[in-house]
């Protein structure tokens, strides 16, 4: 593997498409004009777990304006193993919320109310959805999950984590807990569904075309080619928008009933909640045994996590773990409950979100048991290779961004002690925490590029742009792949018309994608130098090329790192929060482009703020569903709640992670913000919060 | 579709008598509660009558010292009204704590006042709610009630009142003029809203279709100096967990008079008689401060999901005294 030399790479580009969207020019899904649509809604199901025993839409169907009212009984049989996929297959219901029925219509209100008029008569069963029931000992609902990433295993396990543990000199043993976590993207699931004899045309809000290309056609026993997947905006996603779900086979199947007509359906923000996935609770318990000097001698992280009776996701949250510190005792377990809920799914770093809030908490534990700066503590167990994998790191500064931070955020002025600073009835604390999310390279993409002989570049990929800036800083890679500058660069993405694409995830984007054009771009320069002499014939050149295997991946083990950093304020008589200063220093590679890179990072640690504090999904155990479930409910912080937001990374030079030296941003920004904050409450109070959110009356005195 | 009608009338008697005609109309302010609610199909209005220009819009100054508020007046403008800043301090502070400026650009004073309950349950058709479908139960009361009340409470209901500027009204001891299809009154602020009891339906005490044309504040030299202090789970754009507005006169060290109320503990504002009773006349302190709290909150019988309420809302109207007396740290 041949790295490229940065030119374009490094600056700070505005967004190529900043002009449009601010000028609201640039289109979303379910704003592309389509002549005399048909909009869609769905009826969704009042009971958690059951049978429909009737349903009468003669009602809905009567009303002016329908013209379809779609059941288990009329709609499409669809050829799908993927259990959300399978929309109006039977009777039997799986979750609260579940589609049940649809009406098709001339307006969306129409629509909406005739959904209201159908009748679906149920035979209820006790439902299960009380993740907090499900302790191991009492195992019947829990298994262990497949594998996510298959260089990750679900269990991992070395030396004597017990023995270990009842030698240390120093033990810590607690339960931590994440709740449940909704998306919320701003722009809701969208599609415009349009079926004629050639296939279906999709123009939909999603993080991979090529993904939903292959989702649906399988459904509907279609060639992959029968189905066309447009995306070039998405109004956020973080997540919920990588695999297909039920709100698109819905769309499509109605597009099929009314053949010839686009079918435009948006989700309402209600139904968001328990149709397109979350972040799901966990359970965590760490133990950590440490020698008095605080070096570790066993570590061990066990997580419980819920999944639905239809598919199976499982956030890995202790995937994180194994990477982090050395001790020659460790363990990781996983689990999932299959209980009457809906699919979770992706949700910005899986995994490390919420995993590194329990492990990270827990180091600062040790730290105070030990009596040791928790900065010092996270250095002494500074590993020289990576403990699971027994590789070397292919760059690892943690302890640089450590340092760093704590140098920019003035923590060597920090008393210890807590309940120690205090300004006018607010307690004042602060906290640190560890970050980090593995290098991935996803599988599956390909690039073409085009030359022309007047010097541009038209560089065709099936990615998508989820508001990342994905689009700027792709062609800041083709440009420097292609030793170009960035206006001979035509990159064109969001459509499956191009070659397909891994999906946008997974801090993968750049690397997945950028590895393919710079192999498309070194065999177009290999072919230019031995078939057309250097200079590009009349009609052009074009090659495509796969995303290569990384050579690298046997010798080095490939991660970002991070350290943040929070001030927090406690009300001494009301446990109000603020969070008045977060600070958060990285090290993700090469940064190709500084705006948009900062933002994500420093998004990331925004939501880590709301995640601490805010949001929660509130289940009712009795009915199986979300009842905070609009944003006047569920809490994301606003801006009055987001103080001074530090952002800094520093200089990384890795030359095997990919030809461009990145290691992706998306999602580290979020990872260890809630311990951190939680580490800085301690501080400020004393207590000691193992459950997110940290609400004021946690703290609240008696 | 659910069809309805949307009137306009030329007078305020012309209201009243469209929706005297329409058992199942109703008015319509800035609409930022009640077309939620319809989208919701929690409101199934037939007739909506627009009174937000109809009724008056002005700030104006009574010749007995006190202040009219027009019902059409946007939260916006009441909230920056310089009468209303100088003399009333609360009520501006209330109002700008509450929903968002696009939000109290639209909505009304009126409208505020009348604005429903925001338990989950209710604004879900597909769970049981005594207020929205009397007879089918209460589902916060085994449920999520996190946010709801601990004073007042009812078998049927435990919701609170969501509205702000109604607590600071309360505290003022605030007066609504209403006109009715059985002509004019006037209803004081701490009777306007009920407690739930058995008919957790009703609100408040208006009869269908009596229109709110105006809100009058009585003089009170002393809440030229008064507080609205607003504790919820995010520092803005949130309901409140709990609020306490308030007005202290304190001379000597003795307590002349005080006006005390909670938002976010019951179906209504409520007027914290009991404790102001305490302290008129006695010395001003921390102590008789939390004594106080103490005995208005002694009926407090919350759920488990919000009995920190207890506390919290005790603390709060210390600090709140307190920040009067010594101004604010
Ligand atoms: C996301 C969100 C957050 C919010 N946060 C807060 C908050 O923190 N604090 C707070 O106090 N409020 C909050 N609000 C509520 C907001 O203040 C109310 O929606 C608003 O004040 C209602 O006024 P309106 O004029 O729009 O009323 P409308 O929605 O038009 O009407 C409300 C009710 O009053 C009746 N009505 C209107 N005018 C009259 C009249 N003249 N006479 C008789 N009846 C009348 C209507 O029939 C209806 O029943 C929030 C709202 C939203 C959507
Ligand atoms: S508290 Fe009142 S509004 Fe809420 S569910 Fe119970 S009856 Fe309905």
């Amino acid at each position: 593997m041949s790295t490229i030399t940065p030119r374009a790479m490094g600056q700070a580009l505005d967004r190529l498409d900043g002009a449009d969207k601010v000028r609201g020019l640039a289109r979303y899904a379910f704003e592309h004009p389509v002549d005399h649509p048909a909009y869609l809604f769905p009826v969704q199901s009042t009971v958690a777990v059951g049978r429909i025993t009737g349903i009468d839409r003669s009602q809905a169907s009567a009303q002016p304006g329908v013209l379809a009212v779609l059941t288990y009984h009329n709609a499409p049989r669809l050829s799908t193993e993927d259990g959300e996929l399978r929309v109006l297959q039977s009777d039997e219901v799986a979750f609260r919320g579940q589609i049940v029925a649809a009406v098709i219509a001339e307006t969306s209100e129409i629509a909406r109310h005739a959904a209201s008029l159908v009748r679906v008569d149920y035979e209820g069963r006790t439902h299960n959805v009380d993740l907090r029931a499900e302790v191991p000992g009492h195992r019947e609902h829990l298994r262990v999950p497949n594998e996510v990433l298959p260089l990750f295993p679900m269990d991992t396990a070395e030396g004597d984590v017990d023995a270990a543990m009842a030698s240390a000199a120093v033990r810590v043993d607690e339960v931590y807990s994440t709740p449940w976590y909704t998306h919320n993207a701003l722009e809701p699931h969208t599609t415009i569904a349009c079926w004629t004899e050639e296939g279906f045309t999709l123009h939909l809000s999603t993080q991979g075309v090529t993904g939903i290309q292959a989702g649906v056609a399988q459904a509907f026993r279609l060639d992959p080619s029968q189905v066309r997947v447009i995306s070039p905006h998405v109004g956020g996603a973080f997540g919920s928008k990588v695999y297909p779900r039920a709100d698109v086979v819905l769309a499509a199947m109605a597009a099929r009933s009314v053949p010839g007509r686009p079918v435009k359906f948006a989700l309402t923000r209600q139904q968001t909640f328990s149709l397109t996935g979350y972040r799901p609770p966990t359970i965590q318990r760490v133990r950590l045994g440490a020698g008095s000097d605080g070096r570790l001698t066993a570590i061990d992280h066990r997580s419980i996590e819920q999944t639905s009776k239809l598919k199976e996701f499982a956030e890995h949250s202790t995937r994180a773990t194994p990477s982090m510190y050395a001790a020659p005792n460790r363990g990781t377990q996983q689990w999932v409950a299959e209980l009457d809920v809906p699919t979770p799914t992706i949700m910005r770093a899986p995994g490390e979100a919420s995993g590194m809030f329990a492990l990270e908490s827990a180091m600062d534990e040790l730290a105070i048991a030990c009596g040791l700066d928790p900065i010092e503590l996270r250095i002494r167990n500074e590993p020289d290779t990576h403990p699971h994998f027994h590789l070397p790191f292919s760059s690892r500064n943690l302890v640089t961004c450590l340092r760093e931070g704590a140098r920019r955020f003035g923590w060597e002025r920090r008393d210890p002690t807590p309940r120690a600073r205090r300004e006018g009835g607010w307690l004042i604390g602060t906290g640190v925490a560890a970050a980090t999310y593995p290098v991935l390279r996803l599988p599956g993409s390909k690039a073409t590029i085009r030359a022309d002989a007047n010097g541009r570049y038209a560089v065709l990929i099936a990615a998508v742009d989820i508001g990342t800036g994905t689009r700027t800083a792709l062609t800041q890679v083709a440009a420097d792949a292609l030793q170009a500058d960035v206006e001979q660069i035509d990159l064109r993405l969001g459509d499956t018309a191009y070659p397909p694409a891994a999906e946008e995830g997974a801090s993968a984007g750049i690397t997945s994608w950028g590895a393919a054009i710079c192999a498309a771009a070194d065999q177009l320069r290999q072919r230019l130098a031995t078939e057309h002499g250097g200079t590009v014939p009349a009609d052009g050149l074009e090659i495509t090329a796969d995303t290569p295997e990384n050579e690298y991946l046997k010798q080095y083990a490939m991660h970002s790192f991070g350290a943040q950093f929070a001030e927090v304020r406690v009300h001494e008589e009301t446990g109000e929060i603020r969070v008045p200063r977060q600070l958060g220093v990285f090290a993700c590679g090469r940064i190709v482009n500084p705006k948009t890179a900062r933002s994500q990072l420093l998004g990331g640690m925004a939501w880590g703020l709301s995640m601490s504090l805010h949001e929660q999904s509130v289940l009712d155990l009795r009915f199986g569903h979300v009842v905070n479930h609009d944003l006047a409910q569920y809490h994301i912080s606003s801006n009055a709640d987001i103080g001074a937001v530090e952002v800094h990374w520093i200089e990384e030079d890795d030359p095997y992670v990919n030809p461009m030296g990145t290691k992706g941003v998306g999602e580290i920004g979020i990872v260890g913000v809630a311990a951190a904050i939680a580490n800085a409450v301690y501080h400020a109070t004393g207590i000691r919060i193992r459950d997110l959110p940290i609400t004021l009356d946690k703290l609240l005195p008696g | 579709m659910r069809t309805f009608r949307y009137e306009r009338a030329s007078t305020t008697s012309g209201a009243v008598a469209l929706l005297a005609e329409a058992p199942h109309g109703a008015f319509l302010g800035g609409g930022t509660n009640l077309v939620d609610l319809m989208k919701l199909d929690v409101a199934r209005p037939d007739l909506l009558v627009d009174v937000r220009r109809l009724t008056s819009d002005r700030v104006e100054e009574l010749s007995n010292g006190g202040v009219r508020i027009g019902a059409g007046v946007s939260n916006s403008q009441l909230a920056a009204d310089p009468l209303i800043r100088r003399r009333y301090p609360m009520l501006s502070q209330a109002l700008l704590s509450g929903a968002s400026g696009q939000l109290r650009n639209l909505a009304t004073a009126a409208g505020n006042l009348l604005q429903r309950t925001r338990c989950p349950y209710f604004q879900d058709v597909t769970t049981p709610c005594n207020k929205r479908e009397p007879g089918t139960g209460c589902s916060a009361i085994e449920g999520h009630h996190r946010d709801l009340a601990i004073l007042g409470t009812s078998p049927e209901c435990v919701a609170t009142h969501p509205s702000d500027l109604a607590v600071a009204l309360v505290a003022l001891d605030a007066v609504v003029r209403t006109e009715g299809p059985d002509g004019e009154r006037v209803i004081p602020m701490t009777e306007l809203h009920r407690l739930p009891g058995a008919e957790p339906q009703r609100d408040t005490v208006l009869r269908h279709g009596e229109l709110i044309t105006a809100i009058d504040l009585p003089p009170l030299a002393f809440a030229a100096c008064s507080y609205f202090r607003k504790i919820r789970d995010r520092a803005s754009y949130a309901f409140a967990l709990v609020t306490v507005a308030a007005a202290i006169d304190v001379v000597d060290g003795v307590v002349r008079d005080v006006r005390i109320a909670f938002g976010g503990v019951a179906h209504k504002p409520w007027r914290a008689i009991k404790a102001e009773e305490l302290l008129r006349g006695g010395p001003a302190g921390e102590d008789q401060f939390r004594r106080a709290a103490e005995a208005e909150l002694a009926d407090a019988r919350p759920l488990a999901g919000n009995a920190f309420k207890v506390p919290l809302a005790r603390n709060t109207m210390v600090r709140t005294l307190l920040d009067l007396l010594e101004g604010p740290r």
